[in-house]
């Protein structure tokens, strides 16, 4: 099976998160960068799928030059091809983002001659969570797409993907080619090894260059919600504590 | 002039997110000087009418078709989108849970018009819309326009508006409406379900025991199980124990994991990385019980105990059995 | 939680190992009201400490390191927070096999257990180690892996319980207050301000490990190290480790060659690098807590930059290839420019001290000396002279300097580092206004810290052929060194020779209380008639060594010091530290008015006397006389300049001082008054090593430390001076008691190696040794080392220096001196006094 991985570059912050003076992106001045969660995952589970049944892992993503780290980074844990749509560095809208992933794919199935007979999508981006780009992509490309799906089962000319729900699943069969926005949890995503790290310096990049226009959501300023203001009351040091708790919780009338 | 509200339900069974969507609705709709119609989709809909119209829609849209029997993203989507069409709607809103986000995608996609998800206010104007969405789960905040000749289409993010009551109820007019779905889109409709718990999930559980690395083991669970049990809540774990392979990832509260909002959330051994907290901060209470008095969870925990959860966990398990004579 | 004090005796910044550390040292001293301050939480504020690889090899070249590692080994030992995992330094090349042979020396040398062993014998305690690719390997049974951060939770304990200490976490010091202390351009700490309230305070003791620096600048001063990354990578599970089913089952591996070690982790390998390019940060660029996705010094990991290392990781281990990278950093720790860590007070703030620039592998050690410094005036575990952060000099304190010397030697932390390797950067900081004269005449310069010293010159290639040397057969024992140093050592003592000693570091004292200030600094009597000089020891509280220098009495209320360029920041701070506050007493640093020339030999006063009608016989010019003479410089109009008779090198002559900017005029005229007398230019390397040997002339930081005293160094006199100094009372109780050992000179008797080689023995870590090989050690424990050496030309013997204790020292007593794994035959031939011209002779010219 050959499957389509789409990553984004996010900076890996700390539990605060600074903005720039402008207010148009995170400080990321000291940060490092990383795949979004749930696209680690999917292209994890990619790798094992055609780890099990073959086929090539093709990572792609819209980013500024350096997310060829995050493209290397996929290579070291098993992609086998990888495509660079290069960005100013600014922020795209979810729109915009959408056209210019399909165009890039369009290209990429031509030169394959034949389409990606699965694209992946994490659920949401880790940064912006715009909750759509997937969606709008397949749409374009007139393929099916379910989200938040937390296992997936290839068959013949289609997939089994499973979506998590309150109370369990959701089982969807989707045919081929297909679309899926993929959650965290579908599996642990593997860290490289030390040997894909040092081959996955030898892949070939391939650049996809792109024109796309602005939709309609623009960015005016990022910026920290309020402080919660901290008072935690200390109910106690040791074990005795509990009459205290178990106080507390008749009283808001959960025991 | 409407402000169109997609609701949620399960074959008849009224989602608690509505109440969140009906309550934000109340105040875009007063902002942008229309009244609130809702669409329900799907069998069992038309039961819910008078919820919908209770919490105060004027005109209940119920869509039925054979293809809505069970859920599929994009023949809700195809539905709405012909709703839309039918009913001009000035803008069209959900909660952001999984599906309302992507039936909104949907929706948005089919239109090529932008869609705003996780919204936390929304201020409608002449031209550009003023939004402010969230980013990074919570830990940032993003102030954005949305300009659009189309219906504005956004959601609101779940929890990010406290439910409360319609202050009166709408007209609740039904009408029903059959969309005219092209048979292909039974590519993406629920083919099966598999229901592995019953009862109280952990998104909407009453209480949350929560461990994290603190907790050492995954037999370490056991305790938090019992005290869970005991309170009819559920156990939770933060990311570092998923990883760690002690819990599955079902469990795991956080921004990657399931975003709660019990009555009170009980963690324990838990740091309280953003990761995490993003995925909790909606608790109405926090309890924390760590060892370390500095802990960014203790820090913004309600109330807390300063102590070892091995030692505190269980006597809170006694006192609760002596209490109730067990 | 208690409430925040308003005041405590000493605050304590920085809850890492050295910060717990030092308040439970301090506790144990007896100190009280104490308040320590940390920014992050705890028990792991962020710091360095809590990503360290927590390991330590006791062996280590330089004494205070070895020491204190070892010393704070035993620390973490006695709490029961350290394993002895041991560990083994691999060789991949020759080279690095000849420094295992100096690593066993080492080991000798500070009683560490270690063995050589052959590549199958490191396969044996390794077995997944690829032998084919080392020669051999140094193993070290006692490499121990420690808990840092229990132990800084231990120790913060036991302050707290017995005495009172208050913790506050989560508390950042805003603001250091400082006011103007009594002596001009010093202060005095008064508090600090924080988020959480104000605390005055009459001591602060900053131990912020990287940050040290942004909170040494908030009072208004500077602790000279760069947060620099050390980078390293957790790969893993491996079946073969997890097996051992335990936090450490092998031993660690450092590589030596690579520049990077593999210590096992439970189930996995941590393979960390000296190796990448330097990568250093300024502290504000160091997130924080909260901005940090691990921890503030846990910073992003740049790949790029680690893929050579995981290359000859797999190349020395090839399971770890397989393996995956589940946490890798890049580290924060922090470098210094001389690579010594910075404590003890700093020099213009009273009452603020620094405890930087410290590893867990020497944090306990570290913070114990700090403890006992703040107690008694001065460490009793060790003499940190080394470590002293008053030893900087304000060249050395900017970023361009500490950047620059920071990133050269962080590549040489497993380096092979030459006891004489100069600095490549930052060279020319401070130069003579010789310097073009001196580099006409081919001037090799050595550095003696920011200064540049001529050590010997390439333009007396011809006095080679003429004294039949040549360069030494082993290269190792040939770098840094040069046949010239022998030339010109022979040359001064047939003829003379001039050296350039601009970089003596000069202090005038003067005022109403000048003499009786340096009265009081000093073992021997300061206070004689004017144009006299005296040489002393000043000494600590417990009557070690402090300093030795000269004091000249140029005038009533006028003592002029004279001190080594190593010692000049350590000696005044020494001054203004006890210098009285009623303004009887200034001090002016007049290094840079003044070029000194050293002119010696016999031919020294004939050269002289062609430019001066002064008189410079022994009536006129004594020994230990200092007096203003007039020197005719031709056609130009005379220079008046201060000559001072005094000898380092054992033959007569003068040290000139001459105004900083007649200073090559004095130069050239003395060099054509030297022609027809064989007057060279002769370097440092005469002047610091070949003269000083010959005559046992003793050094500070080499012979001299605090662990000696005067009686045990041969500089006591016969007499005790009646007024007060210093140690006083330490010292007259060693005068009682007797030296429990004795600085002798020993001999070389047979350098010739296993090989055939003749070696040249490099100081400072070579042990001396019974015939027998065994270590020997006085009553104090202290162990006899060879603390200079060299060669002695005109003795006709390579010469050692170093303490034997007092029933072994006696000539003709015969031992073995080790040197690179190696045993050379040495006879004593002289103790308190000179092998060479005994009775000083030659000095009376």
């Amino acid at each position: 099976m050959n499957i389509l991985v789409c990553v984004k570059r996010v900076p890996a912050p700390g539990s605060k998160i600074n903005v720039t003076s402008d207010g148009m992106a995170v400080d990321a001045a000291h940060l490092g960068f990383t795949t979004s969660p749930h696209e680690e995952c999917a292209l994890e589970e990619a790798v094992q799928i055609t780890e099990r049944d073959g086929g090539q892992v093709t990572v792609l993503t819209l980013g500024p030059v350096e997310a060829e780290e995050q493209l290397r980074y996929a290579a070291s844990v098993g992609a086998h091809k990888i495509i660079l749509v290069p960005t100013d560095g600014s922020a795209w809208d979810p729109q915009r983002t959408a056209s210019a992933l399909t165009e890039a794919i369009q290209t990429a199935e031509e030169a394959n001659n034949q389409p990606f007979e699965l694209i992946l999508f994490g659920n949401e981006s880790a940064d912006s969570g715009g909750f759509q780009v997937g969606v709008r992509v397949a749409h374009k490309l007139g393929r099916p797409i379910v989200n938040a799906i937390k296992g997936i089962d290839p068959s013949d000319c289609a997939v089994t993907a499973r979506r998590e729900i309150d109370a369990g699943f959701e089982v969807y069969n989707v045919p081929t080619p297909a679309v899926l926005g993929v959650k965290e949890g579908i599996n642990l995503p593997r860290y490289p090894t030390m040997k894909g790290r040092l081959a996955s310096k030898k892949a070939e990049l391939t650049n996809a260059e792109i024109t796309a226009k602005a939709g309609g959501q623009t960015l005016v300023r990022l910026h920290r919600p309020a402080e919660q203001a901290s008072n935690t009351e200390i109910l106690g040091t040791d074990e005795s504590a509990a009459v205290a708790i178990v106080d507390i919780l008749e009283e808001i009338g959960v025991c | 002039m409407s402000l169109l509200v997609v609701l949620d339900h399960d074959r008849g069974t009224w989602s608690e997110a509505n109440d969140e969507a009906m309550t934000a609705a109340h105040t875009l709709a007063a902002d942008m000087g229309v009244q609130i119609d809702v669409a329900l989709v799907g069998d069992g809909a038309l039961d819910l009418s008078g919820q919908a119209r209770a919490a105060g829609a004027a005109v209940v849209h119920v869509a039925n078709h054979p293809m809505l029997t069970d859920f599929g993203p994009e023949a809700v989507g195809e539905t709405i989108v012909q709703l839309i069409g039918a009913a001009s709607p000035d803008a069209v809103m959900a909660v952001g849970t999984s599906r309302g986000n992507e039936i909104l995608a949907q929706i948005a996609a089919r239109m090529d018009l932008p869609f705003v998800a996780n919204c936390m206010s929304v201020t409608p104007g002449d031209g550009a819309w003023s939004i402010t969405r969230i980013q990074w789960g919570g830990s940032l905040l993003e102030d954005t326009t949305l300009v659009t000749d189309g219906p504005k289409l956004l959601t609101y993010g779940h929890h990010a508006v406290l439910a409360e009551a319609a202050p009166a109820p709408g007209a609740g007019i039904v009408e029903e409406f059959t969309p005219d779905l092209d048979g292909s889109l039974a590519r993406t409709i629920v083919v099966d379900r598999d229901v592995q718990q019953a009862g109280v999930t952990l998104s909407t559980a009453s209480v949350v025991v929560s461990g994290g690395r603190g907790v050492g083991s995954a037999e370490g669970f056991e305790q938090l199980e019992e005290l869970a049990d005991l309170l009819g809540g559920r156990v939770g774990c933060s990311r570092a124990v998923t990883n760690l392979g002690w819990r599955n990832h079902t469990d795991q509260v956080g921004q990657t994991g399931t975003r709660i909002a019990p009555e009170i959330y009980i963690a324990t051994g838990i740091s309280g990385a953003i990761q995490h907290w993003v995925g909790a901060m909606a608790s109405k209470r926090i309890l924390a019980i760590n060892i370390d008095a500095e802990a960014n969870m203790v820090v913004k925990a309600d109330y807390a105990v300063i102590a070892d959860l091995h030692k505190v966990v269980p006597a809170i398990t006694a006192e609760i059995k002596r209490r109730k004579g067990l | 939680m208690s409430d925040f004090p308003a005041s405590a005796k000493v605050v304590i910044i920085g809850a890492g190992i050295v910060g717990n550390c030092l308040v439970g040292h301090l506790a144990r001293l007896g100190w009280t009201d104490m308040v320590l301050l940390e920014k992050g939480p705890l028990p792991n504020p962020g710091g360095s400490t809590g990503h360290a690889s927590n390991f330590i090899f006791p062996v280590d070249h330089n004494k205070e390191m070895a020491l204190l590692g070892v010393q704070s080994a035993n620390q973490y030992r006695d709490m029961n927070l350290s394993v002895d995992s041991g560990g083994i330094e691999v060789a991949r090349t020759q080279e690095r096999m000849n420094e295992l042979d100096r690593r066993m020396t080492s080991a000798k040398a500070w009683g560490v257990e270690a063995e050589l062993l052959t590549p199958a014998q490191v396969k044996e305690l390794v077995p997944f180690i690829n032998d084919d690719v080392i020669l051999g390997g140094f193993h070290c049974p006692t490499v121990s892996v420690v808990d840092s951060l229990e132990t800084g939770t231990v120790m913060r304990k036991e302050a707290i319980e017995t005495a009172g200490l208050q913790v506050f976490a989560n508390t950042e010091v805003l603001e250091m207050l400082t006011e103007d202390d009594p002596v001009p351009g010093m202060k005095r700490i008064t508090g600090v301000v924080t988020d959480k309230g104000t605390i005055e305070a009459e001591y602060v003791v900053i131990a912020c490990g990287v940050w040290s620096n942004r909170i040494a600048n908030m009072a208004g001063t500077y602790i000279p190290l760069v947060p620099a990354v050390h980078q390293m990578a957790d790969v893993g599970p491996m079946d073969v480790l997890v097996e051992t089913n335990n936090e450490i089952g092998y031993p660690i591996v450092r590589d030596m060659d690579t520049f990077c070690y593999e210590r096992q982790s439970a189930g996995s390998m941590e393979v960390g690098s000296y190796g990448h390019r330097p990568i250093l940060h300024h502290p504000d660029e160091i997130p924080s807590n909260e901005e940090a996705a691990l921890s503030p010094t846990e910073m992003p990991f740049t790949i790029d930059d680690f893929d050579q290392q995981m290359e000859e990781a797999i190349e020395l281990m090839d399971m770890l290839g397989d393996a995956e990278i589940k946490y890798a950093i890049n580290g924060l720790l922090s470098l210094t420019p001389d690579a010594m860590p910075c404590l003890g007070e700093l020099p213009d703030v009273r009452n603020l001290w620094s405890a930087a620039a410290v590893w867990v592998k020497e944090g306990p050690g570290m913070a114990q000396v700090v403890a006992e410094w703040m107690t008694y005036g001065y460490p009793r575990v060790i003499d940190p002279h080394a470590s002293d952060i008053a030893r900087f000099y304000d060249d050395e304190k900017n970023d361009e300097h500490i950047w620059a010397r920071s990133a050269e030697h962080f590549n040489k932390t497993y380096g092979i580092v030459h006891p004489s390797e100069q600095w490549e950067s930052q060279r020319g900081l401070k130069e003579s206004s010789l310097k073009a004269i001196t580099d006409a005449a081919g001037a090799e310069y050595f550095t003696a810290r920011v200064w540049e010293r001529p050590h010997w010159y390439s333009s007396n290639a011809d006095l080679l052929e003429k004294y039949g040397l040549s360069e030494r057969e082993v290269e190792w024992d040939n770098r840094w060194w040069s046949p010239l140093i022998d030339a010109e050592h022979m040359n001064l003592r047939e003829n003379a020779g001039m050296i350039d000693l601009t970089a003596f570091q000069i202090f005038d004292l003067t005022g109403p209380g000048a003499v009786g200030f340096a009265e009081y600094l000093s073992v021997n009597k300061v206070d004689k008639p004017v144009g006299t000089s005296t040489y002393t020891p000043w000494l600590n509280h417990d009557g070690g060594f402090h300093s030795d220098l000269t004091m000249l009495r140029l005038g009533d209320d006028h003592i002029r010091v004279v001190t080594g360029a190593f010692d000049g920041g350590r000696d005044e701070a020494w001054i203004k530290k006890y210098m009285p506050t009623d303004g009887s007493v200034s001090v002016a640093n007049r290094t840079e008015d003044y070029v000194t020339i050293g002119l010696w030999g016999p031919n020294a006063p004939a050269i002289l006397s062609q430019i001066t009608d002064a008189d410079l016989s022994h009536e006129g010019s004594p020994y230990g006389s200092v007096r203003s003479i007039s020197l005719s410089l031709g056609d130009a109009a005379g220079v008046e300049v201060d000559i001072f008779r005094i000898s380092y090198v054992g033959d007569t002559g003068w040290e000139i001082y001459i105004p900083w900017v007649q200073g090559p005029q004095v130069w050239e005229a003395i060099a054509a008054a030297g022609a027809e007398h064989g007057l060279r230019p002769t370097g440092a390397g005469v002047y610091a090593v070949g003269g000083r040997v010959e005559k046992g002339y003793r050094l500070m930081g080499a012979e001299l430390e605090s662990e000696y005293n005067p009686v045990e160094a041969g500089l006591a006199r016969p007499k005790v001076k009646a007024a007060d100094f210093i140690g006083k009372e330490a010292y007259l109780a060693a005068r009682e008691k007797g030296p429990d050992a004795i600085m002798c000179t020993l001999a070389v008797e047979d350098n010739t190696d296993s090989q055939g080689r003749k070696r040249f023995i490099q100081g400072g870590n070579a042990p001396i040794l019974t015939n027998d090989g065994e270590r020997i050690l006085d009553s104090h424990g202290r162990v006899s080392v060879v603390t200079t050496a060299g060669n002695g030309p005109s003795y006709g013997k390579y010469l050692c220096l170093g303490y034997l204790p007092t029933e072994l020292a006696e000539i003709g007593n015969t031992f073995k001196v080790m040197y690179m794994n190696e045993l050379f035959p040495v006879t004593v031939v002289a103790t308190t006094g000179s092998a060479f011209d005994p009775d000083d002779t030659r000095l009376k010219g």
